[in-house]
């Protein structure tokens, strides 16, 4: 196994945890970081991809290079904008909840929103 | 491997009106966080016609020409450069897009006001600014010729939208818009998943050298499968639609008319330009008629959704889940069984005029809606009696939106279920035709639950708790209008929509 294959399964396996979190959980909080960590294995598939376009003398293709920076910026103002969101929700309501009634219903599971 | 790079001329200058049309409203924001939110709100409205005639500049172009008009910013060809294109369809899209944001800004100025006596006022301040910086993504998701651009227009799409949700700041409507984030968040990092496999396969992103490039194999197949994913949760199509009767229906009229009318579409346009131009050939008839499937879904589902609706905002919302499955049946349809290919064609002139008369039809109902609220002060379908006989111009552009998307003659809508019907017949697909219908009877169905409710005579005289501007009410009656009579186009530009589209391999199929 080439180090491009290790982490490229890295990045498969990150996305799928941060999949699997997002869909899961109900904490707002907990599906913002579970959209980092997909973040995080995107963007590692971009390293891996330019490091296979990879041609003699050069180490690594750059054009992914670019691409991941504005990935990396546009992500970050994502999360931003998400905290943002989350911190006035938790100044307005006493319940932290994405659900449309409220957090009324108790044990109420988010359903069907990633 | 050949590669048609468009020549050199095709960078004239007269083409950077391409870039004008992104580049205008981006300026009118920057200006705008230099002066004061009065001043904010001259800058639009000084903007709005310049914005117009840019996009109505662009649509003569591609329309008198016949060919797409293209600007290599930089003078960069791809596929490191980035490409600018109008075809038809971008053309119609924006000159759409410029009639809804104008008439959206005529009628937000009374809601979003800086109040006398103030220069500086934060809800003002923030709508306008979002509703330029919706106006210029939606001319980059228009123009961008290459996938990453469009990645860009998308996030940028979102994030002028997102806030528009919760301008009232209320715990409600904040969660609309975490979750209405939290779905398009996740829905770019598909997209994104897909641009890095794609660009990795081809080492291009380009989507006229995408489109030579493209085979068949998995790593392409996972690519365009995720990316479509994404998309689909970022236009709410069933069963990803959750996030946006509370979004829609919670925003501010003029901002829920910007979103319902727009926001959805920016999605779905590179929805049709994935299928339709990177890799008509991939998806089989699996891949169409699993979307035509969803399409179905959403029809009927949103449209039982709205006949239930208590408030009348969600029920407009609602019928904007229905009438999005209309534009996934354009997959299904487009399908050339002969060629195993998207074949474009009627059923992407009936398609795309579905998303158009839609999105004109939508903004006004929304509008209308917004109207009848600031009047009663709810919006609660029981309570609405005599509201008829108090705002008559009013509910009659409301009326006169839901009878385009019956697809009454000679509306929009009746143009477009006319050309999808003939493909139906014509490609032997009779269970589309049966769901085209059905969705038009829900409809009609709620339409007729409102109207006879509003034209009911009030027990006592209804008290209105403010007086409408009938310049507003004028403004939204114009947008029904117009998308009542969108079906007469068929008497000119019609053909514009096919500018740019690849011919047809197979004979038959226009």
């Amino acid at each position: 196994m080439t180090a491009t294959t290790l982490f490229g399964l890295c990045g498969a396996v990150l996305v799928g945890t941060g999949l699997f979190g997002l869909i899961t959980d109900p904490a707002p909080l907990r599906k913002i970081l579970a959209f980092n960590l997909v973040g995080g294995g995107v963007f590692l598939i971009f390293g891996v991809v330019a490091r296979h376009g990879a041609t003699a003398g050069v180490a690594g293709d750059p054009v992914p290079q670019a691409l991941v920076i504005t990935a990396i910026v546009v992500a970050f103002a994502a999360t931003a904008l998400a905290v943002a969101l989350l911190q006035r929700l938790s100044e307005t309501a006493d319940v932290v909840t994405l659900s449309a009634d409220g957090g009324k219903k108790a044990g109420h599971v988010e359903q069907g929103s990633p | 491997m050949p590669v048609i790079v468009p020549s050199i001329e095709v960078t004239q200058a007269e083409n950077a009106v391409l870039v004008l049309s992104i580049a205008v409203p981006i300026a009118g924001i920057l200006v705008s966080f230099a002066v004061s939110s009065r001043w904010t709100e001259r800058v639009v409205i000084a903007l709005l016609p310049v914005g117009l005639g840019i996009a109505f500049a662009i649509f003569m172009a591609v329309w008198t020409t016949g060919v797409p008009v293209v600007y290599l910013v930089g003078g960069w060809g791809p596929p490191l450069g980035i490409t600018l294109r109008a075809d038809g369809l971008s053309a119609a899209m924006m000159l759409t897009t410029a009639l809804v944001v104008c008439v959206i800004a005529v009628f937000a100025h009374a809601d979003f006001h800086t109040p006398e006596g103030e220069t500086d006022a934060r809800a003002p301040f923030a709508f306008w600014i979002l509703l330029l910086s919706i106006w210029s993504a939606m001319n980059l998701v228009c123009l961008g010729n290459d996938l990453f651009t469009l990645y860009v227009a998308l996030e940028v799409l979102t994030f002028s939208a997102v806030p528009l949700v919760c301008l009232d700041g209320t715990a409600a409507t904040l969660r609309a818009a975490l979750r209405y984030l939290l779905y398009a968040m996740i829905g770019a990092m598909l997209y994104l998943v897909g641009v890095a496999l794609l660009y990795g396969v081809y080492g291009a992103l380009d989507i006229t050298i995408l489109s030579q490039r493209v085979r068949g194999d998995m790593a392409t197949s996972v690519a365009i499968a995720a990316m479509t994913a994404g998309l689909l949760a970022k236009t709410a199509l069933f069963p990803l639609h959750g996030w946006l009767p509370p979004a829609h229906a919670g925003a501010p009229s003029a901002g829920s008319a910007a979103l319902s009318a727009l926001v959805v579409k920016g999605s779905f346009f590179i929805v049709v330009r994935l299928w339709l131009d990177v890799a008509p050939a991939l998806p089989g008839s699996t891949g169409v008629q699993l979307l035509g499937a969803l399409g179905v879904a959403a029809i009927l589902f949103g449209s039982v959704l709205a006949l239930v609706q208590q408030r009348l905002k969600l029920l407009v919302a609602y019928s904007t889940v229905a009438q999005l499955g209309y534009l996934f049946l354009l997959f299904p349809l487009a399908f050339d069984n002969g060629s195993g290919r998207l074949e474009g064609g009627d059923a992407l002139t009936g398609g795309m005029l579905q998303a158009l008369s839609h999105a004109t039809a939508k903004a006004a109902m929304f509008m209308a809606v917004g109207l009848m609220y600031a009047a009663l002060g709810h919006d609660r379908l029981a309570d609405i009696k005599g509201i008829a006989r108090a705002l008559p111009v009013t509910v009659w552009a409301f009326a006169l939106g839901g009878m385009a998307l019956i697809g009454l003659p000679p509306s929009g809508g009746f143009l477009a279920k006319c050309f999808l019907l003939a493909v139906t017949v014509r490609s032997g697909q009779w269970w589309y035709a049966i769901a085209i219908l059905a969705g038009g009877l829900l409809t009609s169905g709620y339409m007729v639950l409102f109207l006879s409710r509003a034209m009911a005579p009030a027990r006592e005289p209804l008290k209105l708790c403010a007086t409408i501007p009938r310049h507003r009410q004028d403004a939204v009656l114009a947008l029904a209008l117009f998308s009542f009579l969108l079906g007469l186009i068929a008497l000119a530009p019609l053909d514009v929509l096919q500018v740019g589209r690849p011919a047809p391999i197979s004979v038959g199929s226009r």
